[in-house]
């Protein structure tokens, strides 16, 4: 079972770095959403240490759910994915799979890049630590929800829109606890309490939605 | 022997929602003109809000409503999911546009309520954030099921994500409850007064079963309309054409 899954994630993580391209244009969406917020707000250091963590959050948030149509979308156009959900091992591994190589080839280099984006931002050491942290343990959870809506939009009408409006509202307590433990470290409160309920809704999420999505796929391949 | 799903086929339904949905229209029209009463000629003005406050008697019936439709819709789409059955999912359909308007009226009368007490039409306190993002769950529902053109997929689809939704529903609520003390932008908060005149307490119950009612006619008249039109080829329907 886990063999499988395995090579499931090989095989995306494999596609992805072939479309090299794809992976790079949302890494840099990330980046100038972000470095145009200092654009619009103004250089002030003191505004700009205020809004640093929500405003990678949400730019984390919009690049994670730009990334979604890529999860199944080929797979679903060529066929592949009916091929998956006839596999004898059960879809939910097998999305997990997926899953988790969508996060590496999305989530992990928003991560890898913050740290710079937060020195931009003037943080300071202790909340770039807190900002790298959170977002290890919060683009897991996006792209796992996200897996949901994107499996519920596939071939639909509308596609992208749509997929915002299913996804960003379920996206935003991950946000509040993410963007709220950055603020917490930046204005030296505690900050466990957030970092436990970013690793309690991962967990919870990791435990429920690979069902989902394999519900969400069978229903859209029907 | 009972025969419990005998009214779970859109045939029998039909006719049997056609009954009773005047019924519960009529006890609405008749609850909300005796709740309006109350509310605007018996009940006092209150000492600290004055007359402003009378907009509870519309606001709080329409947030009770918008939170029961959503897991009332959810419950359906479950039952729709579990058992196969098309009535179910045509439930959830027939409800969704009602929760997303008294959603939306409850957010517009608190506004309105806002303006004169707090002195803002706005402020992001817990509730108000939480049922603006309840508001786009609604209305994320309807666009999904509204895309799809299959009407099974669409259906099986939208009760998947309302029970994705109705999960979110209480994390949602609760991070935006932290967040909101955390951040204490806003001072003010909708608690009011704890201790309610009995007069204002019972023009908000009876306006409460108005508003209960007038969401199960509009509901059950919806969904007779979602029956006819989805069930337009079937015998029965050409039948009741014919009959009339």
């Amino acid at each position: 079972m886990g063999a499988v899954a395995w090579s499931v994630f090989q095989r995306d993580v494999r596609i992805a770095l072939r479309h090299r391209s794809d992976v790079l244009t949302l890494f840099v969406f990330f980046v100038i959403v972000v470095s145009l917020f200092p654009l619009g707000v103004g250089p002030e250091p003191q505004i700009l240490r205020e809004i640093a963590p929500g405003v990678v959050w949400v730019a984390a948030l919009l690049a994670c759910m730009l990334a979604l149509n890529r999860l199944f979308a080929a797979d679903f156009a060529d066929g592949t994915l009916e091929q998956l959900a006839l596999v004898p091992q059960p879809l939910p591994v097998l999305v997990l799979g997926k899953v988790a190589a969508h996060w590496v080839t999305t989530g992990l280099p928003l991560v890898a890049i913050a740290p710079v984006l937060g020195i931009q931002f003037d943080l300071t050491a202790e909340a770039i630590g807190v900002l790298v942290v959170t977002l290890l343990l919060g683009t897991p959870t996006l792209s796992l929800i996200g897996a949901v809506g994107a499996a519920l939009t596939l071939g639909v009408r509308g596609g992208g829109g749509l997929l915002a409006l299913l996804v960003l509202p379920l996206y935003i307590p991950v946000l509040i606890f993410g963007a709220g433990a950055v603020s917490a470290a930046a204005q030296g409160v505690p900050l466990s309490g957030h970092l436990s309920l970013l690793g309690a809704t991962l967990a919870g999420a990791l435990a429920l939605v690979p069902w989902a999505v394999a519900t969400s796929i069978r229903i859209s391949l029907e | 022997m009972i025969h419990w799903f005998k009214y779970s086929s859109p045939q029998t339904f039909y006719p049997l929602a056609g009954k009773v949905a005047p019924w519960f229209g009529a006890i609405s029209v008749v609850l909300a003109v005796v709740g309006l009463y109350i509310s605007f000629f018996m009940a006092p003005t209150d000492f600290q809000q004055g007359e402003s406050y009378r907009v509870i008697f519309i606001h709080v019936p329409a947030a009770w409503m918008s939170m029961f439709i959503y897991m009332v819709m959810a419950g359906w789409a479950a039952m729709g999911l579990v058992f196969n059955t098309r009535l179910s999912a045509m439930m959830a359909q027939a409800l969704a546009p009602t929760g997303a308007m008294m959603t939306f009226i409850a957010l517009w009368t608190g506004a309105f309520w806002g303006r004169p007490t707090w002195g803002t039409w706005w402020v992001w306190d817990a509730r108000l954030t939480s049922e603006l993002i309840l508001l786009f769950l609604y209305l994320g529902f309807m666009a999904l099921t509204a895309a799809i053109d299959d009407v099974r997929r669409a259906d099986r689809a939208g009760a998947m994500l309302a029970l994705v939704g109705v999960v979110n529903v209480p994390i949602i609520y609760f991070s935006v409850k932290w967040w909101n003390t955390l951040h204490q932008g806003s001072s003010v908060s909708i608690t009011r007064a704890p201790s309610m005149a009995a007069i204002m307490f019972t023009g908000m119950i009876v306006m409460v079963f108005a508003f209960w009612m007038y969401c199960i006619a509009v509901a059950l008249t919806r969904v007779r309309h979602i029956i006819l039109e989805r069930e337009q080829h079937a015998q029965w329907v050409q039948e009741l054409k014919e009959a009339e």
